[in-house]
C-alpha cells in the first residue's frame, strides 16, 4: 500500500500533468478502495451480530484519530511498530522473509537496560549513546546472524529467524529473572531501574515518546538507502535474481548480511525505546509481539519503508480504539482483530487490481 | 492526600443519598446527575477460571451498585497499552476510579499515569505503595498465602506418597510465599512431606502448564496446586492423572469435583464494593490496604468429598486460628532449601508482616530454586 | 516407594511428551507440507489451528461428541484453506502476506465466537492405553496414546507414499516445481494449489481440535502458544517430507518435555534455557544439515519462501 506520503517525496520523473497524476493515483486509489471494501465486509459481519457498523466506525475514528489524546494513543502504539516493520522490509528487498524481529527487540532491550545499569551515575550524554549502541549492536548481530547463516550455510532464514526469536525470548527471561535481576524488583522481575537521567521523555507538546520520531526518521533513512543509493540498487538486483547479481560481481553475501543486520539494528533500537521511554528497565514485557505485528505491516507496505509509516499508524489506530469499542458496544476485545483481518486481506487482495484500470495508464488512453 | 474535589462531590452525594436516594433512583455522584465511573483493566480474559475472573467477579458486584457505571477492558498488555487504556477510560468515559489489576501494571505504568491525572484514583492489586509515591495511587492485596497454607493442610492429609506438587509461573515473592505456605501447611500434618515445584516461566501458557503437571505426577506427587493466571489446565490435567487438587484464585471444584480438596479464592466483591462505597461517600481509600481471611479478602472453597474427618478438623481449627489474627505460617525454627536460616526458634512472620512481600527463598522441603 | 523412578523419568517424560505434545505440530506440518509441495505457502495456519480448536470444542460441547468436534474443526480448517487458496490464485497476490492476514483473521474470529465456550466443559477425545503391560503408573501414563496421534502417524506414512508413488502425488509435485511444466501437461495449477491448501487447512484444524479436545483439553484464548506458526517452519526443517515431519514433530514434543522434567529431578536453575531446548535443537540440526553448495533439497521450485 503506497499512500500519498510517498507520492510527495518521489522525485518528479516528468512534468506534472494529468498523465502523471493518473499514474500516481493508482497507488493511492486502489488501497483506499480496498480499505473501504474491507470496512464494508466487516460492516456486514457486525450487522449479522445485530451491532451497528455506524456506531462502531464512529468509535474507531473517535478513539483512534478523533481527538488529540487519540492521536497520542495511536502514535505511541505505532512507534515500536515502525522499527519492527523495517526489520522485515529491509531483508525483503533481497527476497528474504525474516519473521523473527521479536528476538532482536527483546535482546536489544536487555542490552540497553544492562548498559544503563552499568553506567548508573554517568552523565546521560555518555550513557544514552552507549545504551543505543548496545541495543543496535545486539539487534544487528542477532538478525545479521540469520543473514549470515542463510548466505554461508544455506539455512533458510524464515525458520532460523523464528527459532532464534524463541531462543532470544528465553534468554531474555533467563537474564532478567536470573543474573541481571534487580532483587528489589518484586512482582515484576526486571533489571535495575534506569537512572532518571537516562529516561527518555516525550516529544515536547505531545504525550508521545521519542521512539516515534526516531521510527519515522529510520523509515525515511531506509527509503533513501533503498531508493537512492547504489547499495539499495544492488540489493534490489540481488533480490530479483541472486545468480545474475553474482555474475555481475555484486557482493551478495555482504548485501545479505548487511541488510539483515541493519534490519536487526532497527529492531534493537525499538527495544532500546521500550526500555528507555516506556518501562525504565528491561523485563519480560519486552516480548509483547511488536516483532510479529511488524511482519504484517511490512507486507502491507509492500516493503516500502515510507509506506510503513501510514500502515503502522492505521494499525495502531485500530488497536487504540479496541478499548472504547469493548466498553461502549459490549463487543469482545477480539473484534478489532477481526476488523484487521478483513481490512488487511482486502488491501492485500487489491494488489491484483494494479494495471487493470485504463484510467491509471495514460499510455492506453488513446488506444481506447 | 489531596482528594478535595472528589470529597466535596462525594459528600454532596452522600448527604443527598441520606435525604432520599430511594425516591430519586438516578441520583448520582458528582454534580448530582452523573454516576461514578469505575474502570477495571485485566491482563487476560475475564473468564480464565483464575486471576482475572476473580477480579471480574468483583467488578460484577460493583456493577450492581447504584450510582456507579463500570467499564472494563480485558487482554491489556503490561506495556504502553495499559497506560493508554487507563487514559482512554479517563478521557472518554470520565472514569474517576481505576482498578488496574495485574501485578506488572504498577511500576512503571500506574506510577507514570497517576501524576498526570491527579483527580483520578488508581487502586492497584498487589502493588507495594510506599511513601513518596503519588498520593492518588493505592495498593491493596490479600494474604492469600494463608489460603495456600490451609490448602496444604488438606494436601498433607490426602497425600500417600508424602510428595506434593506446585505448578508456578514465576519466582516472585507472592508466588514463593504461596509455595512455602502450601508446604508448611502440609508439614503441620506430617513433617516428612516435601513439595516439588515446577516453574513454567509464563503467567498463562496452557501446554506448558499441562506438561509441568504431568512431570509432577511422574515425579510421584499426588496432590497438586498452582499459581498461574488460569488454573483450569492444571486442575483438569492433575485430576486426569488421579492426583488430588487444591484450587487457587477462584473455585475450580466444577472442573474436578471428586479430586478437589479445597481452594484459596479471592473475594474481591466485598473489597471492591466497599472501596467504591468509600469514594461514593466522599471518603478516601487508604493508600495501602491489606487483609486476610478475617477481613474477607480471601475465602476458602467448600471442602471436597475426599477430605477426611481428621483433615476437616485440622483445617477448621487452623482456619479459626488464622481468623483470630496474627497467625504466622513462616515461623522458626525454619531454614530455606539452601540451608540459610529464615527464622530462629521463637521467631515468626505474621501474615501481615510486610517482609513477606519481598520473599526471595523457598523453605526447606521445597524442591526447586528461585531463579 | 516403588513409583520413584529417579532419573529414569527423564527419558520417560521425553517419550510421553513426544506423544502428548507432538500431535498439533504433526497435523499442521503434514497439511502445510502438502500445501507447500503444490508451490504455495500458507503462513496463516496458526489462525486456522486456533479456529479449529475453538470450533472443535464448541461443536463437541454442543453435540456431546468429540469426533463431531474434530470433523467441524476439519471443515472450518478446509474453509480457511479454501479462502487462502482462492485469493492466492489471483495474479500478483502474495501468499505469505495473505497468510499473515488470515492468521489474524482466524484468531480474531476464534476469540470473537469462542467467548461463550471458555467456561463449559466439552467431552475429551478418547485415548488408547498401550501401557497395560507395565505396573508402573508413570509408564502407563506416558503410553496413553490419543487416537489422533495414531491417525497422524498413519497419515504421515500415507502422504509419504502418496507423494512418491501415486498419480496425485506426482501431479502435486509437478505443479509445485514448475507452473509452466504443469500447464504444458494440461494441469490447472491454481485449482490444484487451492485444493492442496484446503486439505492443508483441514489438517491444521484437526491439530487445533487436538489441543482443545485432548491435550491440554480446554478452550481458551491462550490455548496455542504459536504451535501453528512453528509447525509451518518445521516443514522447511523436514524438507517437505511427510515422514520427516513426523520426526520433527516428535523431536519438538519430546524436547519440550525437558524443561519441566529436569526441574522435577532437581535440575532447577536456568529453566528458561531448558524450555528453549526444542528451538535450540531444531536450529542446531538445521545448521548441521544445511549446505550453501546445494539448494534446499526437496524444495518445490515454485515456493516463494525458498526461491
Amino acid at each position: 500500500m503506497t499512500l500519498s506520503v510517498s507520492e510527495n517525496m518521489t522525485p518528479t520523473r516528468s512534468a506534472f500533468g494529468w498523465a502523471a497524476l493518473a499514474r500516481r493515483a493508482e497507488a493511492v486509489v486502489i488501497p483506499i478502495a480496498a480499505l473501504l471494501a474491507g470496512f464494508a465486509v466487516f460492516s456486514l459481519f457486525l450487522m449479522l451480530q445485530g451491532k451497528s457498523p455506524a456506531e462502531f466506525f464512529a468509535l474507531v475514528y473517535r478513539a483512534g484519530f478523533g481527538t488529540a489524546f487519540s492521536w497520542e494513543n495511536t502514535l505511541s502504539r505505532a512507534a515500536p511498530l515502525l522499527l519492527a516493520a523495517l526489520c522485515v522490509a529491509l531483508p525483503a528487498r533481497l527476497g528474504l522473509v525474516v519473521i523473527g524481529g521479536e528476538g532482536a527487540i527483546v535482546l536489544g532491550g536487555v542490552g540497553a537496560g544492562f548498559a544503563g545499569v552499568l553506567l548508573l551515575g554517568a552523565p546521560a550524554a555518555l550513557a544514552l549513546p552507549v545504551m543505543v549502541v548496545a541495543a543496535i549492536a545486539i539487534g544487528a548481530l542477532w538478525i545479521g546472524a540469520v543473514g549470515a547463516l542463510r548466505h554461508y550455510r544455506g539455512v533458510n532464514e524464515t525458520i532460523a529467524s523464528l527459532l532464534m526469536a524463541y531462543i532470544a525470548i528465553a534468554l531474555m527471561n533467563h537474564l532478567v529473572e536470573g543474573p541481571l535481576r534487580d532483587p528489589a524488583s518484586l512482582n515484576k522481575p526486571s533489571t535495575a531501574p534506569l537512572d532518571e537521567a537516562f529516561r527518555l521523555g516525550t516529544i515536547p507538546g505531545w504525550d508521545v515518546h521519542w521512539g516515534l520520531a526516531f521510527g519515522v526518521i529510520a523509515c525515511v533513512a531506509a527509503w533513501v538507502l533503498i531508493d537512492k543509493t547504489t547499495w539499495g540498487f544492488a540489493a534490489r538486483i540481488a533480490g530479483g535474481n541472486v545468480r545474475a547479481a553474482q555474475v555481475q560481481g555484486l557482493p551478495v553475501g555482504k548485501l545479505i548480511v548487511g541488510f539483515t543486520a541493519l534490519g536487526g539494528a532497527f529492531a534493537g533500537l525499538a527495544g532500546f525505546f521500550e526500555v528507555a521511554a516506556v518501562h525504565g528497565s528491561a523485563n519480560a514485557s519486552l516480548a509483547s509481539g511488536y516483532g510479529y505485528t511488524g511482519i504484517l505491516i511490512a507486507f502491507l507496505a509492500r516493503h516500502n519503508p515510507l509506506a510503513i509509516i501510514p500502515v503502522a499508524i492505521l494499525l495502531a489506530g485500530f488497536e487504540a480504539s479496541s478499548g472504547l469499542v469493548q466498553r461502549r458496544m459490549d463487543l469482545p476485545d477480539a473484534t478489532v482483530l477481526v476488523l484487521q483481518g478483513f481490512v488487511f486481506m482486502a488491501i492485500l487482495m487489491s494488489e491484483t487490481l494494479y494495471g487493470r484500470f485504463k484510467i491509471f495508464a495514460p499510455e492506453r488512453w488513446r488506444t481506447a | 492526600m489531596s482528594f478535595s474535589p472528589l470529597s466535596r462531590r462525594g459528600f454532596l452525594k452522600g448527604s443527598a443519598a441520606v435525604a432520599g436516594a430511594a425516591t430519586l433512583p438516578n441520583l448520582g455522584y458528582a454534580d448530582g446527575h452523573s454516576p461514578l465511573t469505575v474502570g477495571f483493566v485485566y491482563v487476560g480474559p475475564k473468564d480464565d477460571f483464575g486471576y482475572n475472573q476473580a477480579h471480574a467477579e468483583g467488578a460484577a458486584a460493583v456493577k450492581a451498585m447504584e450510582g456507579v457505571v463500570v467499564v472494563e477492558e480485558e487482554n491489556v498488555a503490561e506495556t504502553i497499552d495499559v497506560q493508554k487504556s487507563m487514559e482512554s477510560m479517563i478521557n472518554f468515559d470520565d472514569a474517576k476510579l481505576l482498578f488496574p489489576t495485574s501485578f506488572g501494571y504498577f511500576d512503571p505504568h500506574v506510577l507514570a499515569v497517576a501524576p498526570k491525572n491527579p483527580d483520578v484514583r488508581f487502586q492497584h492489586a498487589a502493588g507495594l505503595w510506599t511513601e513518596g509515591m503519588p498520593s492518588n495511587v493505592g495498593s491493596y492485596f490479600g494474604y492469600i498465602g494463608m489460603g495456600q497454607y490451609l490448602n496444604g493442610i488438606t494436601a498433607g492429609h490426602a497425600t500417600q506418597t508424602k510428595k506434593i506438587g506446585f505448578v508456578a509461573a514465576k519466582p516472585i515473592p507472592q508466588v514463593l510465599l504461596n509455595i512455602n505456605s502450601f508446604l508448611l501447611g502440609a508439614r503441620q500434618v506430617d513433617p516428612e512431606i516435601t513439595c516439588q515445584v515446577i516453574f513454567t516461566g509464563e503467567w498463562s501458557l496452557a501446554v506448558k502448564e499441562a506438561e509441568a503437571t504431568n512431570a509432577l505426577a511422574d515425579a510421584g506427587c499426588d496432590v497438586i496446586t498452582c499459581h498461574v493466571d488460569g488454573p483450569k489446565v492444571v486442575m483438569e490435567t492433575a485430576a486426569g492423572r488421579d492426583c488430588f487438587v487444591c484450587g487457587y484464585h477462584a473455585n475450580q471444584a466444577p472442573l474436578a469435583p471428586e479430586k478437589y480438596l479445597t481452594g484459596a479464592e479471592w473475594n474481591w466483591a466485598g473489597i471492591y464494593t466497599s472501596m467504591v462505597q468509600t469514594v461514593l461517600d466522599g471518603g478516601t481509600i487508604d493508600n495501602f490496604v491489606r487483609g486476610g481471611l478475617a477481613d474477607g479478602f480471601i475465602k476458602m472453597s467448600p471442602l471436597g468429598p475426599a477430605v477426611s474427618d481428621a483433615s476437616r478438623a485440622q483445617f477448621e481449627a487452623t482456619k479459626a486460628e488464622i481468623m483470630a489474627g496474627g497467625f504466622a505460617a513462616i515461623k522458626g525454627p525454619l531454614k530455606d532449601n539452601t540451608g540459610n536460616v529464615i527464622a530462629a526458634d521463637g521467631e515468626g512472620f505474621a501474615e501481615d508482616d510486610i517482609a513477606l512481600e519481598s520473599m526471595n527463598y523457598l523453605v526447606e522441603g521445597v524442591i526447586g530454586s528461585t531463579s | 516407594m516403588d513409583t520413584d523412578l529417579g532419573y529414569w523419568i527423564i527419558p520417560l517424560a521425553i517419550i510421553g511428551g513426544a506423544i502428548r505434545v507432538s500431535t498439533p505440530f504433526l497435523f499442521v506440518s503434514l497439511g502445510e507440507a502438502l500445501t507447500e509441495r503444490s508451490g504455495r505457502i500458507n503462513l496463516g495456519l496458526e489462525g486456522t489451528l486456533v479456529f479449529g480448536a475453538m470450533s472443535g470444542y464448541a461443536v463437541a460441547y454442543l453435540t456431546g461428541s468429540p469426533w463431531l468436534g474434530v470433523l467441524a474443526a476439519a471443515l472450518c480448517g478446509a474453509l480457511f484453506g479454501l479462502v487462502h487458496g482462492v485469493i492466492c490464485s489471483l495474479p500478483r497476490v502474495n501468499d505469505i502476506a495473505i497468510g499473515i492476514a488470515m492468521m489474524i483473521l482466524g484468531m480474531g474470529l476464534a476469540f470473537y465466537f469462542g467467548k461463550p465456550f471458555v467456561q463449559p466443559v466439552a467431552p475429551d477425545l478418547p485415548a488408547i492405553s498401550f501401557g497395560w503391560w507395565s505396573d508402573i503408573p508413570q509408564v502407563r501414563a506416558a503410553l496413553e496414546v490419543n487416537v489422533l496421534f495414531l491417525i497422524g502417524a498413519g497419515l504421515a506414512v500415507l502422504l509419504w507414499w502418496m507423494l512418491r508413488a501415486t498419480r496425485v502425488g506426482l501431479t502435486l509435485r509437478v505443479v509445485g516445481d514448475s507452473t509452466d511444466a504443469a500447464r504444458a501437461m494440461g494441469l490447472r495449477p491454481a485449482l490444484i494449489r487451492t485444493c492442496a491448501t484446503a486439505v492443508g487447512g483441514a489438517f491444521a484444524g484437526v491439530g487445533g481440535a487436538y489441543l482443545s479436545l485432548y491435550y491440554p483439553g480446554s478452550w481458551n484464548e491462550g490455548i496455542s502458544s504459536g504451535q501453528g506458526l512453528m509447525a509451518v517452519a518445521l516443514v522447511i526443517f523436514a524438507r517437505w517430507n511427510p515422514l520427516a515431519c513426523f520426526g520433527a514433530a516428535l523431536l519438538f514434543g519430546g524436547a519440550g518435555a525437558l524443561g519441566p522434567v529436569l526441574q522435577s529431578v532437581g535440575v532447577s536453575e536456568g529453566y528458561y534455557l531448558f524450555f528453549a531446548a526444542p528451538y535450540v535443537l531444531t536450529l542446531g540440526v538445521l545448521i548441521a544439515t544445511s549446505s550453501p553448495k546445494r539448494a534446499m533439497t526437496g524444495a518445490p521450485g515454485e515456493l516463494s519462501i525458498t526461491k
